[in-house]
């Protein structure tokens, strides 16, 4: 064994006893039976402590009548149902606002981002202000400004603030009739026939919260849902034609104009054709609140608003973080083909900042998900609240329900971070390419 | 958080304690030197910090009785504020000795989370509280209503039944603590606010405008509160239940703070077994003989804690109704000291 040539060197023949390998093995093979007796004893422990204190234990609790209600329900949900179901309804409730939080965040991040390094003076500033000031507050102390500050002091059911085109028309012919001469009195009175005319408003805004209009569906509404989905089909087969039309001859294809006339256009003419069987019913002011029509909660509001703004913060950073990240050499060189600045954005900086901004981003999807439980500071009733709180300290079963509410958001965010790691895997590769 | 901070405590305790610290809890708290006594975040009358941060309240002077015959000196406690979804757990983990925060004793309390109550110190029941300008009167009027309410409690599970009964709909609106509860409701949140009645009162002094709104007649339910301890020691449940009973005989039979000096002169023999001049009741649960002089010296009989904290000599002047005594028209009843 004198010989130090590079060969693949073959091992030499060493006691089992001493070799670093099987000991390594045997060290984790160990280390392993011990977490798991260690896991195991505490299971057997807590059980048997459980039992000697005469604390209920089991899952049982997940068949027997809940009997609380809760105020916002995705599924339909009254109190003599299940604790089962309003696991069901909270983990909704969570998974809902984390959606629209995530969305509505990554749209306004990105706006905010991209502004930041806008070479206007002021957007530039206005963004970085922004950022600054969202992210350097308490997240708890946001929720509270939006939900007592904001939406408390809206006025109450009786004094909702319409909004719509009907109140719009009719502070026009307020407002001409408050000039009081002749001509613009005639055109008030015309023009508050015309208010008449259009009906009360559609949406309302008072403390309870903000009330649209409900969708109803009759008979011949598939048909309109298919001509929506065959638009939305004839859109991504559009975009396979438009990418390979681009390879074979370089003729590039208006894809965006294209895909509104498919998507919107074909449910219209539709919706004409068969005399509109979607519609929307009017919410109706009736006893102490509205009925008909969908009421988003204020608590709802809130946190959408708060976990919104807040996660745009930190996400607008990681924007301008991944958009710096591309060398200048990259820009210039596209100028320098001659692509205009909209193409180099999109062919050329946004391809490879994406590499950049896709990680940073997943941990703030993460972020925005588990802040959702500060929910119940205000009352929404999330998979904290109703589980973890309500349910909680009914059945009194802290080990489980604590158990299972870790375990139910651990899979939210593996979840979360598969897909994205799944999305960051394909720009990768279509990067290489 | 602090929910799951407990609950992983609890787990921990549980799970890698091999045997559960059972019984010697009036020894344990001997030892310590303090009792730890679980409290709410602030409700005026039963347990809140006054202006100098002292405690004070009617379960607060529960706690105070139980230090009182234990050390002879009612200031050895030490108060947790709890919120209503984390007191079970505390009193579980053995974060706190004696949970005396107006629980209501329900059979599944008593039962599947392995706590014995002790004794019924208010006698209450659920109501609701309405804006005087929605002119409802009854609370059969409130269909259709937004209620807020505290998240966690019987109230929520109580008002939920009641509309269902009625044939009633309605919106719960459910916040982690009272306060929270009771801020929505002023803001106009809700049209109504529901609780046992005792915190409707009490919560009444916290809003903007405590003369607009008024609390309705109907009471929903039954919600005696008293407080509650682990099972597994007999001796400290004992001690928590005769505390209270001590002080309820103590005011049948007219022994009150000022008079206690002038009572052990008293050649009845009732009084004489009370304050320990005759008999060993006080060893026989652990304590000294003279108990029960320490607890109404110190803090008072039931009488006089009521009138102080929730009765004519508080803010609230909430009727003694049911909490009279057994021989005034009441409930409230204590078995003799013999």
């Amino acid at each position: 064994m004198s010989d130090t040539a590079p060969r693949a060197p073959k091992r030499p023949r060493v006691d089992p006893l001493y070799d670093p390998r099987v000991r390594a093995a045997v060290y984790q093979v160990l280390l392993l039976l011990l977490l798991l007796w260690l896991g195991y004893q505490v299971a057997v422990n807590v059980r048997a402590n459980l039992v000697a204190q005469n604390i209920a234990t089991g899952f049982g609790f997940f068949g027997i009548t809940a009997g609380f209600g809760i105020n916002q329900s995705l599924i339909p949900y009254q109190e003599a149902d299940t604790y089962g179901r309003a696991f069901v309804v909270g983990l909704l409730n969570t998974l809902l606002v984390s959606a629209i939080g995530i969305v509505f965040a990554t749209i306004l991040g990105f706006i905010i981002g991209i502004a930041r390094l806008s070479p206007n003076w002021l957007v530039a500033r206005i963004a970085g202000g922004y950022v600054e000031l969202i992210r350097n507050l308490p997240l708890l102390f946001q929720i509270m400004f939006w939900y007592v500050a904001v939406l408390s002091p809206l006025p109450a059911v009786r004094q909702s603030i319409g909004i719509g085109f009907q109140p719009l028309v009719q502070r026009l012919a307020d407002g001409l009739a408050w000039l009081n001469f002749d001509l613009a009195k005639a055109a008030a009175g015309l023009v508050q026939r015309f208010a008449v005319w259009i009906g009360p408003p559609e949406v309302f805004l008072n403390n309870r919260g903000l009330i649209v209009p409900e969708p109803y569906f009759h008979s011949g509404a598939g048909i309109v849902c298919a001509a929506l989905l065959a638009g939305i089909v004839a859109t991504i087969a559009m975009r396979i034609w438009a990418r390979r039309r681009l390879d074979a001859t370089g003729q590039t294809f208006p894809v965006f104009w294209a895909s509104i006339g498919l998507v919107v256009g074909l449910p219209l003419a539709a919706l004409v054709v068969l005399g509109f069987p979607v519609g929307l019913v009017q919410p109706e002011l009736r006893g102490f609140n509205f009925v008909g029509g969908i009421r988003l909660i204020p608590e709802f509001v809130a946190l959408v608003l708060a976990l919104t703004t807040y996660t745009a913060a930190f996400i607008a950073e990681v924007v301008r973080a991944g958009i710096l990240s591309v060398s200048r050499g990259q820009t210039e060189a596209a100028a320098a083909l001659g692509l205009p600045r909209k193409r180099v954005l999109n062919l050329v900086v946004v391809p490879q900042a994406m590499r950049v901004i896709t990680p940073p981003l997943t941990n703030q999807y993460l972020n925005l998900t588990k802040n959702s439980t500060l929910a119940a500071a205000i009352g929404y009733p999330d998979l904290f609240s109703v589980f973890a709180g309500s349910t909680l300290n009914i059945t009194g079963q802290a080990i489980e329900i604590i158990a299972i509410t870790m375990a139910v958001y651990l899979t939210i965010s593996l979840v979360t971070s598969l897909l994205m790691g799944w999305y960051n895997a394909r720009i990768q590769l279509a990067e290489r390419a | 958080m602090k929910r799951v901070i407990i609950a992983l405590g609890l787990a921990a305790t549980l799970g890698l304690l091999s045997t559960a610290a059972s019984a010697q809890m009036l020894k344990t708290v001997k030892d310590r030197g303090t009792l730890t006594c679980g409290v709410s975040q602030g409700l005026p009358g039963f347990s809140s910090p006054d202006d100098k941060g002292a405690w004070t309240g009617l379960d607060v002077d529960l706690c105070r009785a139980m230090a009182a015959a234990i050390f002879n000196d009612a200031s050895k406690v030490k108060y947790v504020p709890l919120t209503a979804n984390a007191r079970f757990t505390a009193l579980q983990s053995g974060e706190i000795d004696v949970l005396s925060r107006n629980t209501t004793w329900t059979s599944s309390r008593d039962t599947s989370l392995g706590f014995n109550f002790a004794a019924v110190t208010y006698y209450d029941g659920q109501g609701f509280m309405v804006k005087k300008s929605l002119k409802v009167n009854s609370a059969l009027e409130l269909n259709g209503a937004s209620i807020c309410t505290q998240s966690g409690t019987t109230t929520e599970a109580n008002a939920a039944d009641y509309f269902r009964a009625n044939n009633m709909k309605f919106e719960v609106v459910k916040f982690e603590t009272a306060d929270e509860a009771i801020k929505a409701y002023d803001t106009g949140r809700c049209d109504g606010f529901t609780s046992d009645v005792s915190q409707l009162y009490a919560m009444r002094l916290k809003l903007t405008a405590m003369n607009d709104h008024v609390v309705l007649p109907e009471v929903i339910s039954k919600e005696p509160l008293g407080p509650a301890v682990r099972q597994g020691d007999d001796q400290w449940f004992d001690i928590v239940k005769w505390v209270h009973f001590a002080m309820i005989n103590a005011e049948e039979l007219g022994v009150s703070s000022k008079s206690v000096d002038e009572a052990m002169k008293s050649p009845q023999p009732e009084i004489k077994r009370l304050l320990g001049l005759e008999g060993a009741y006080g060893e026989q649960l652990g304590l000294t003989k003279d108990w029960v002089v320490r607890i109404v010296k110190l803090v008072g009989n039931y009488g006089e804690i009521f009138e102080k904290n929730v009765g004519s000599g508080s803010k609230l002047g909430i009727a003694r109704g049911l909490n009279r005594l057994w021989t005034k028209g009441g409930i409230q009843y204590a078995p003799p000291i013999r």
